[in-house]
Protein backbone atom coordinates (compact mmCIF):
# COMPACT_ATOMS: atom_id res chain seq x y z
CA UNK A 1 0.00 0.00 0.00
CA UNK A 2 1.13 3.33 -1.04
CA UNK A 3 -0.55 6.81 0.29
CA UNK A 4 -1.70 8.49 -2.91
CA UNK A 5 -2.59 12.01 -2.93
CA UNK A 6 -4.50 13.82 -5.80
CA UNK A 7 -6.40 16.80 -6.11
CA UNK A 8 -10.32 15.17 -6.97
CA UNK A 9 -12.77 18.28 -8.24
CA UNK A 10 -10.29 20.73 -6.91
CA UNK A 11 -10.28 19.19 -3.37
CA UNK A 12 -7.09 17.91 -1.86
CA UNK A 13 -7.82 13.87 -1.33
CA UNK A 14 -5.43 11.09 0.15
CA UNK A 15 -6.20 7.23 0.29
CA UNK A 16 -3.73 3.90 0.55
CA UNK A 17 -3.50 2.68 -2.84
CA UNK A 18 -2.31 -0.87 -4.05
CA UNK A 19 0.35 -0.54 -6.90
CA UNK A 20 -2.84 -2.55 -8.95
CA UNK A 21 -5.22 0.13 -7.71
CA UNK A 22 -7.31 1.36 -10.84
CA UNK A 23 -7.96 4.97 -10.86
CA UNK A 24 -11.34 3.46 -11.24
CA UNK A 25 -11.46 1.93 -8.50
CA UNK A 26 -9.81 4.42 -6.35
CA UNK A 27 -12.54 7.02 -7.03
CA UNK A 28 -15.34 4.92 -6.84
CA UNK A 29 -14.04 2.60 -3.77
CA UNK A 30 -12.00 4.75 -1.68
CA UNK A 31 -13.14 8.12 -2.38
CA UNK A 32 -16.95 7.04 -2.72
CA UNK A 33 -16.89 8.89 -6.08
CA UNK A 34 -19.54 6.60 -7.65
CA UNK A 35 -20.50 8.90 -10.76
CA UNK A 36 -17.28 7.39 -12.32
CA UNK A 37 -18.84 4.11 -14.09
CA UNK A 38 -17.55 0.72 -15.08
CA UNK A 39 -19.06 -0.64 -17.83
CA UNK A 40 -16.48 -2.98 -19.65
CA UNK A 41 -13.30 -2.62 -17.21
CA UNK A 42 -11.51 -3.30 -20.67
CA UNK A 43 -10.94 0.29 -22.06
CA UNK A 44 -13.86 0.19 -24.82
CA UNK A 45 -16.44 1.40 -23.78
CA UNK A 46 -15.78 4.91 -21.97
CA UNK A 47 -18.03 4.86 -18.89
CA UNK A 48 -15.31 5.35 -16.93
CA UNK A 49 -13.48 8.91 -18.41
CA UNK A 50 -12.33 11.29 -16.28
CA UNK A 51 -9.61 14.02 -16.92
CA UNK A 52 -6.54 13.69 -15.56
CA UNK A 53 -4.21 17.33 -15.71
CA UNK A 54 -7.48 18.61 -18.24
CA UNK A 55 -6.97 15.27 -20.65
CA UNK A 56 -9.79 12.71 -21.13
CA UNK A 57 -8.86 9.27 -20.31
CA UNK A 58 -10.20 5.96 -19.11
CA UNK A 59 -9.33 5.58 -15.84
CA UNK A 60 -9.77 1.93 -15.92
CA UNK A 61 -7.01 1.58 -17.42
CA UNK A 62 -4.45 3.70 -15.29
CA UNK A 63 -3.50 3.03 -11.93
CA UNK A 64 -4.33 5.32 -9.05
CA UNK A 65 -0.23 5.33 -8.11
CA UNK A 66 -0.48 6.90 -11.52
CA UNK A 67 -2.36 9.94 -10.93
CA UNK A 68 -0.32 11.01 -7.93
CA UNK A 69 0.01 14.52 -7.39
CA UNK A 70 -2.36 14.66 -10.57
CA UNK A 71 -5.86 17.38 -10.92
CA UNK A 72 -8.24 15.06 -11.33
CA UNK A 73 -12.08 15.97 -12.52
CA UNK A 74 -14.91 13.19 -12.80
CA UNK A 75 -18.80 13.72 -13.09
CA UNK A 76 -19.65 14.94 -9.77
CA UNK A 77 -17.09 18.03 -10.60
CA UNK A 78 -18.75 19.00 -13.39
CA UNK A 79 -21.82 20.75 -12.14
CA UNK A 80 -21.81 24.75 -11.42
CA UNK A 81 -20.72 25.50 -8.35
CA UNK A 82 -24.85 26.62 -7.14
CA UNK A 83 -25.50 23.09 -7.81
CA UNK A 84 -27.09 23.97 -11.23
CA UNK A 85 -26.74 21.83 -13.98
CA UNK A 86 -23.74 22.57 -16.47
CA UNK A 87 -24.57 23.53 -20.04
CA UNK A 88 -23.37 20.13 -21.51
CA UNK A 89 -25.51 18.36 -18.40
CA UNK A 90 -28.21 20.52 -19.31
CA UNK A 91 -27.81 20.15 -23.48
CA UNK A 92 -28.37 16.16 -22.47
CA UNK A 93 -31.00 16.72 -20.19
CA UNK A 94 -32.75 19.10 -23.03
CA UNK A 95 -31.76 16.80 -25.69
CA UNK A 96 -32.86 13.28 -24.24
CA UNK A 97 -28.58 12.46 -24.63
CA UNK A 98 -29.69 9.59 -22.18
CA UNK A 99 -32.03 6.76 -21.47
CA UNK A 100 -30.59 4.57 -18.98
CA UNK A 101 -27.76 6.63 -18.36
CA UNK A 102 -25.19 4.25 -17.81
CA UNK A 103 -22.82 5.51 -19.94
CA UNK A 104 -23.80 9.12 -18.91
CA UNK A 105 -20.47 10.43 -17.05
CA UNK A 106 -18.13 9.25 -19.76
CA UNK A 107 -20.15 11.07 -22.56
CA UNK A 108 -20.34 13.96 -20.45
CA UNK A 109 -16.74 13.97 -19.34
CA UNK A 110 -15.55 13.47 -23.14
CA UNK A 111 -17.48 16.33 -24.72
CA UNK A 112 -16.06 18.60 -22.16
CA UNK A 113 -12.84 17.28 -23.58
CA UNK A 114 -13.77 17.93 -26.74
CA UNK A 115 -15.05 21.35 -26.26
CA UNK A 116 -12.47 22.30 -24.51
CA UNK A 117 -10.27 21.08 -27.69
CA UNK A 118 -12.58 22.10 -30.32
CA UNK A 119 -15.17 24.89 -29.38
CA UNK A 120 -17.40 24.41 -32.29
CA UNK A 121 -17.10 20.47 -33.53
CA UNK A 122 -18.94 19.56 -36.70
CA UNK A 123 -21.27 16.58 -36.45
CA UNK A 124 -18.18 14.17 -38.21
CA UNK A 125 -16.22 15.49 -35.45
CA UNK A 126 -18.28 14.86 -32.86
CA UNK A 127 -19.09 11.32 -34.12
CA UNK A 128 -15.20 10.72 -34.39
CA UNK A 129 -14.25 11.99 -31.14
CA UNK A 130 -16.87 9.66 -29.31
CA UNK A 131 -15.12 6.45 -30.77
CA UNK A 132 -14.34 5.40 -27.26
CA UNK A 133 -17.77 6.27 -25.80
CA UNK A 134 -20.22 3.41 -26.05
CA UNK A 135 -23.97 3.69 -25.81
CA UNK A 136 -26.20 1.07 -26.12
CA UNK A 137 -29.37 2.74 -25.54
CA UNK A 138 -29.70 6.02 -27.39
CA UNK A 139 -28.62 4.72 -30.96
CA UNK A 140 -26.28 8.23 -30.63
CA UNK A 141 -28.17 10.50 -32.81
CA UNK A 142 -29.78 12.51 -29.35
CA UNK A 143 -26.53 12.48 -27.81
CA UNK A 144 -24.66 14.03 -31.02
CA UNK A 145 -27.58 16.72 -31.08
CA UNK A 146 -26.58 17.49 -27.68
CA UNK A 147 -23.29 17.65 -28.11
CA UNK A 148 -24.39 20.34 -30.93
CA UNK A 149 -26.53 22.25 -29.09
CA UNK A 150 -23.64 22.31 -26.05
CA UNK A 151 -21.16 24.30 -28.27
CA UNK A 152 -23.84 26.43 -29.39
CA UNK A 153 -24.86 25.23 -32.65
CA UNK A 154 -28.36 24.89 -34.28
CA UNK A 155 -29.25 21.49 -34.11
CA UNK A 156 -32.44 21.68 -36.36
CA UNK A 157 -31.08 20.20 -39.27
CA UNK A 158 -29.30 16.99 -37.27
CA UNK A 159 -30.82 13.60 -37.74
CA UNK A 160 -33.15 12.13 -35.52
CA UNK A 161 -33.96 8.95 -36.24
CA UNK B 1 -4.38 -8.55 -11.65
CA UNK B 2 -1.51 -10.41 -9.50
CA UNK B 3 -0.25 -8.29 -7.00
CA UNK B 4 2.60 -6.12 -7.77
CA UNK B 5 4.13 -2.70 -6.69
CA UNK B 6 5.06 0.26 -8.65
CA UNK B 7 8.13 2.43 -8.90
CA UNK B 8 8.17 6.00 -10.80
CA UNK B 9 11.70 7.07 -11.25
CA UNK B 10 12.80 10.34 -12.43
CA UNK B 11 15.57 9.05 -15.13
CA UNK B 12 16.16 6.77 -17.51
CA UNK B 13 19.19 5.33 -15.83
CA UNK B 14 17.17 5.24 -12.40
CA UNK B 15 14.10 2.95 -14.71
CA UNK B 16 17.22 0.72 -16.18
CA UNK B 17 18.50 -0.10 -12.72
CA UNK B 18 14.92 -0.78 -11.35
CA UNK B 19 14.27 -2.89 -14.61
CA UNK B 20 18.04 -4.91 -13.63
CA UNK B 21 15.77 -7.38 -11.82
CA UNK B 22 14.36 -9.55 -14.52
CA UNK B 23 10.88 -10.16 -12.83
CA UNK B 24 10.39 -6.38 -13.16
CA UNK B 25 8.52 -4.64 -15.88
CA UNK B 26 8.49 -1.14 -17.75
CA UNK B 27 5.20 0.45 -17.93
CA UNK B 28 4.43 2.78 -20.62
CA UNK B 29 1.22 4.33 -21.21
CA UNK B 30 -0.25 1.08 -20.28
CA UNK B 31 -3.04 1.13 -22.79
CA UNK B 32 -1.86 -3.03 -23.35
CA UNK B 33 -0.26 -3.51 -20.63
CA UNK B 34 -2.95 -2.74 -18.50
CA UNK B 35 -5.52 -5.14 -20.21
CA UNK B 36 -3.04 -7.45 -20.14
CA UNK B 37 -1.99 -7.55 -16.28
CA UNK B 38 -6.36 -7.76 -15.81
CA UNK B 39 -6.52 -11.35 -17.70
CA UNK B 40 -3.64 -12.46 -15.54
CA UNK B 41 -1.15 -12.94 -18.64
CA UNK B 42 1.77 -11.35 -17.05
CA UNK B 43 3.28 -11.46 -13.45
CA UNK B 44 5.98 -8.71 -12.65
CA UNK B 45 6.63 -8.57 -9.16
CA UNK B 46 7.09 -4.63 -9.37
CA UNK B 47 5.56 -2.30 -12.21
CA UNK B 48 8.47 0.10 -13.60
CA UNK B 49 6.75 3.50 -14.68
CA UNK B 50 8.23 5.62 -17.02
CA UNK B 51 5.88 8.25 -16.92
CA UNK B 52 8.03 10.71 -14.76
CA UNK B 53 10.65 10.67 -16.64
CA UNK B 54 11.14 13.81 -18.35
CA UNK B 55 13.92 13.52 -20.53
CA UNK B 56 11.45 10.91 -22.38
CA UNK B 57 8.74 13.79 -23.43
CA UNK B 58 10.66 16.02 -26.60
CA UNK B 59 9.45 16.49 -29.92
CA UNK B 60 11.11 18.47 -32.47
CA UNK B 61 12.65 18.44 -36.00
CA UNK B 62 16.53 17.86 -36.46
CA UNK B 63 18.95 17.33 -39.27
CA UNK B 64 21.66 14.74 -40.33
CA UNK B 65 23.66 13.83 -43.14
CA UNK B 66 20.59 12.45 -45.04
CA UNK B 67 17.98 15.06 -44.49
CA UNK B 68 15.77 16.20 -41.84
CA UNK B 69 14.09 13.93 -39.48
CA UNK B 70 11.68 13.83 -36.69
CA UNK B 71 13.19 13.32 -32.74
CA UNK B 72 10.56 12.13 -30.97
CA UNK B 73 11.05 10.91 -27.20
CA UNK B 74 9.58 7.97 -26.04
CA UNK B 75 6.97 9.14 -23.90
CA UNK B 76 4.98 10.67 -26.18
CA UNK B 77 1.78 10.13 -26.09
CA UNK B 78 -0.22 9.56 -29.28
CA UNK B 79 -2.27 12.72 -28.26
CA UNK B 80 0.85 15.12 -28.42
CA UNK B 81 2.20 13.55 -31.57
CA UNK B 82 -0.87 14.04 -33.70
CA UNK B 83 -0.92 17.92 -32.07
CA UNK B 84 2.74 18.79 -32.55
CA UNK B 85 2.78 17.46 -36.01
CA UNK B 86 -0.58 18.91 -36.78
CA UNK B 87 1.51 21.69 -39.02
CA UNK B 88 4.52 21.49 -40.87
CA UNK B 89 6.39 18.84 -42.98
CA UNK B 90 5.00 15.61 -42.16
CA UNK B 91 0.97 15.68 -41.49
CA UNK B 92 1.15 12.20 -42.24
CA UNK B 93 2.61 11.11 -39.14
CA UNK B 94 -0.15 13.49 -37.49
CA UNK B 95 -3.06 11.79 -38.96
CA UNK B 96 -1.40 8.17 -38.09
CA UNK B 97 -1.20 9.04 -34.29
CA UNK B 98 -5.00 10.92 -34.33
CA UNK B 99 -6.20 7.76 -35.51
CA UNK B 100 -4.36 5.41 -33.24
CA UNK B 101 -7.28 3.87 -30.70
CA UNK B 102 -9.77 6.80 -29.23
CA UNK B 103 -9.23 10.01 -27.94
CA UNK B 104 -8.53 8.85 -24.24
CA UNK B 105 -6.51 5.96 -25.25
CA UNK B 106 -4.57 8.38 -27.19
CA UNK B 107 -3.95 10.55 -23.67
CA UNK B 108 -2.39 8.00 -22.20
CA UNK B 109 -0.55 5.44 -25.05
CA UNK B 110 2.86 6.56 -25.87
CA UNK B 111 5.10 6.16 -29.21
CA UNK B 112 7.92 3.88 -27.41
CA UNK B 113 5.23 1.80 -25.49
CA UNK B 114 3.82 0.87 -29.25
CA UNK B 115 6.99 0.03 -30.49
CA UNK B 116 8.44 -1.33 -28.00
CA UNK B 117 4.89 -4.08 -27.93
CA UNK B 118 4.97 -4.41 -31.47
CA UNK B 119 1.16 -5.58 -31.68
CA UNK B 120 1.13 -7.13 -35.29
CA UNK B 121 -1.88 -4.81 -35.91
CA UNK B 122 -0.35 -1.54 -34.53
CA UNK B 123 0.06 1.47 -36.82
CA UNK B 124 3.43 3.09 -35.36
CA UNK B 125 5.55 -0.08 -36.76
CA UNK B 126 4.48 0.75 -40.17
CA UNK B 127 5.82 3.89 -40.09
CA UNK B 128 8.83 3.32 -38.07
CA UNK B 129 9.66 0.49 -40.85
CA UNK B 130 8.02 2.19 -43.64
CA UNK B 131 10.12 5.34 -43.20
CA UNK B 132 13.20 3.38 -42.53
CA UNK B 133 13.49 5.23 -38.67
CA UNK B 134 15.99 4.79 -36.18
CA UNK B 135 14.70 3.16 -32.48
CA UNK B 136 16.88 4.77 -29.96
CA UNK B 137 17.46 2.73 -26.59
CA UNK B 138 19.64 4.00 -23.32
CA UNK B 139 21.98 1.26 -25.28
CA UNK B 140 22.14 1.87 -29.02
CA UNK B 141 20.41 3.10 -32.21
CA UNK B 142 18.62 -0.28 -33.96
CA UNK B 143 17.70 0.74 -37.51
CA UNK B 144 14.06 -0.05 -38.25
CA UNK B 145 14.88 -3.39 -40.34
CA UNK B 146 16.40 -5.05 -37.44
CA UNK B 147 14.33 -3.85 -34.64
CA UNK B 148 10.62 -5.53 -35.82
CA UNK B 149 11.28 -9.29 -35.56
CA UNK B 150 8.04 -10.66 -35.87
CA UNK B 151 4.86 -10.94 -33.16
CA UNK B 152 5.33 -9.34 -30.39
CA UNK B 153 8.92 -9.75 -30.89
CA UNK B 154 11.87 -7.13 -31.07
CA UNK B 155 15.52 -6.35 -30.97
CA UNK B 156 14.89 -5.01 -27.29
CA UNK B 157 17.05 -7.01 -24.84
CA UNK B 158 16.15 -7.26 -21.35
CA UNK B 159 16.88 -4.01 -19.32
CA UNK B 160 16.53 -2.30 -22.32
CA UNK B 161 14.47 1.05 -22.55
CA UNK B 162 13.38 3.07 -25.91
CA UNK B 163 14.61 6.84 -25.33
CA UNK B 164 13.60 8.39 -28.61
CA UNK B 165 12.43 7.57 -32.38
CA UNK B 166 13.77 9.27 -35.47
CA UNK B 167 11.32 9.12 -38.25
CA UNK B 168 13.08 10.76 -41.70
CA UNK B 169 10.74 13.04 -43.03
CA UNK B 170 9.72 11.73 -46.65
CA UNK B 171 8.99 13.77 -49.83
CA UNK B 172 5.36 12.49 -49.73
CA UNK B 173 3.59 9.63 -47.99
CA UNK B 174 0.64 8.05 -46.80
CA UNK B 175 -0.99 5.38 -44.38
CA UNK B 176 -4.21 3.74 -44.90
CA UNK B 177 -5.77 1.96 -42.41
CA UNK B 178 -8.68 -0.04 -42.94
CA UNK B 179 -10.09 -0.11 -39.42
CA UNK B 180 -11.33 -3.59 -37.29
CA UNK B 181 -14.21 -1.14 -36.02
CA UNK B 182 -14.24 -3.16 -32.42
CA UNK B 183 -10.66 -2.65 -31.48
CA UNK B 184 -9.74 0.23 -33.86
CA UNK B 185 -6.33 -1.83 -34.67
CA UNK B 186 -5.68 -1.84 -38.53
CA UNK B 187 -7.35 -4.95 -39.88
CA UNK B 188 -4.44 -3.98 -42.53
CA UNK B 189 -2.54 -0.88 -42.62
CA UNK B 190 -0.53 0.26 -45.43
CA UNK B 191 2.00 3.36 -45.30
CA UNK B 192 3.89 4.10 -48.41
CA UNK B 193 6.69 6.63 -48.51
CA UNK B 194 8.51 8.40 -51.61
CA UNK B 195 11.92 9.64 -50.76
CA UNK B 196 14.71 10.90 -53.68
CA UNK B 197 16.07 7.86 -53.28
CA UNK B 198 12.89 5.31 -53.79
CA UNK B 199 10.40 4.09 -52.11
CA UNK B 200 8.92 2.06 -49.11
CA UNK B 201 6.08 -0.05 -48.37
CA UNK B 202 5.23 -1.30 -45.11
CA UNK B 203 1.85 -3.24 -43.96
CA UNK B 204 0.59 -3.43 -40.70
CA UNK B 205 -2.21 -6.25 -39.26
CA UNK B 206 -1.83 -8.68 -42.26
CA UNK B 207 0.69 -11.02 -41.38
CA UNK B 208 1.38 -13.77 -39.22
CA UNK B 209 4.87 -12.36 -38.73
CA UNK B 210 4.39 -8.68 -38.19
CA UNK B 211 5.13 -5.59 -39.57
CA UNK B 212 6.99 -6.12 -43.28
CA UNK B 213 7.96 -4.58 -46.46
CA UNK B 214 5.97 -5.20 -49.67
CA UNK B 215 9.69 -5.25 -51.44
CA UNK B 216 7.27 -5.78 -55.08
CA UNK B 217 5.42 -3.12 -54.71
CA UNK B 218 8.81 -0.92 -53.50
CA UNK B 219 10.63 -1.67 -56.67
CA UNK B 220 7.28 -1.27 -58.61
CA UNK B 221 6.69 2.22 -57.30
CA UNK B 222 10.41 3.34 -57.62
CA UNK B 223 10.13 3.27 -61.45
CA UNK B 224 6.30 4.95 -60.80
CA UNK B 225 4.62 6.08 -58.43
CA UNK B 226 1.29 5.73 -59.23
CA UNK B 227 -1.52 3.36 -58.50
CA UNK B 228 -1.64 1.37 -61.98
CA UNK B 229 1.93 0.37 -60.79
CA UNK B 230 0.89 -2.10 -58.17
CA UNK B 231 -2.15 -3.44 -60.40
CA UNK B 232 -0.63 -6.94 -61.72
CA UNK B 233 1.32 -7.14 -58.11
CA UNK B 234 0.11 -9.86 -56.53
CA UNK B 235 0.18 -10.39 -52.70
CA UNK B 236 1.08 -13.91 -51.43
CA UNK B 237 -1.59 -15.30 -48.60
CA UNK B 238 0.49 -17.69 -47.05
CA UNK B 239 1.57 -16.10 -44.58
CA UNK B 240 -1.27 -13.30 -43.87
CA UNK B 241 -3.28 -13.71 -40.85
CA UNK B 242 -6.74 -15.56 -40.40
CA UNK B 243 -9.24 -15.08 -38.02
CA UNK B 244 -12.81 -14.16 -37.64
CA UNK B 245 -12.26 -10.68 -38.74
CA UNK B 246 -10.98 -11.68 -42.03
CA UNK B 247 -9.45 -14.66 -44.17
CA UNK B 248 -6.11 -14.94 -45.07
CA UNK B 249 -6.98 -14.16 -49.14
CA UNK B 250 -9.05 -11.23 -47.74
CA UNK B 251 -6.35 -10.04 -46.04
CA UNK B 252 -4.04 -10.06 -49.07
CA UNK B 253 -6.79 -8.59 -51.04
CA UNK B 254 -6.55 -5.57 -48.58
CA UNK B 255 -2.69 -4.99 -48.93
CA UNK B 256 -2.89 -4.37 -52.77
CA UNK B 257 -6.60 -2.09 -52.27
CA UNK B 258 -4.76 0.19 -49.23
CA UNK B 259 -1.84 0.21 -51.14
CA UNK B 260 -3.50 1.23 -54.26
CA UNK B 261 -5.37 4.04 -51.86
CA UNK B 262 -1.88 5.31 -50.32
CA UNK B 263 -1.04 6.13 -53.42
CA UNK B 264 -3.83 7.91 -54.85
CA UNK B 265 -4.12 9.54 -51.88
CA UNK B 266 -0.26 10.69 -51.40
CA UNK B 267 0.06 12.27 -54.94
Amino acid sequence: MTKVEMTVNGKAVAADAEGRTLLSHFLREELKLTGTHVGCDTSQCGACVVHVNGEAVKSCTMFAQEAAGADVRTIEGMAESDGSLSVIQQAFQDHHGLQCGFCTPGMVMSTAALLSENAKPTETEVREYLEGNICRCTGYHNIVKAIMAASGQDVSDIAAE
Amino acid sequence: MYEFDIEKPSTVEAAVAALADGDNMALAGGQTLIPTLKQRLAAPEKLVSLSGIDSLKHIGMDSGPDGDFWRIGAGMTHAHVALETEDGNFTTLSRVAGNIGDPAVRNRGTIGGSLANNDPSADYPAVVLGLGGTVVTNRREIQSGDYFQGLFETALEEGEIITEVHLPVPEISNYQKFVQPASRFALVGVFVAKFADGVRVAVTGASEDGVFRWSEAETALSGDFSASAVEDLQMEDGHMIEDLHGTRAYRAHLVKVMTRRAIQAAV
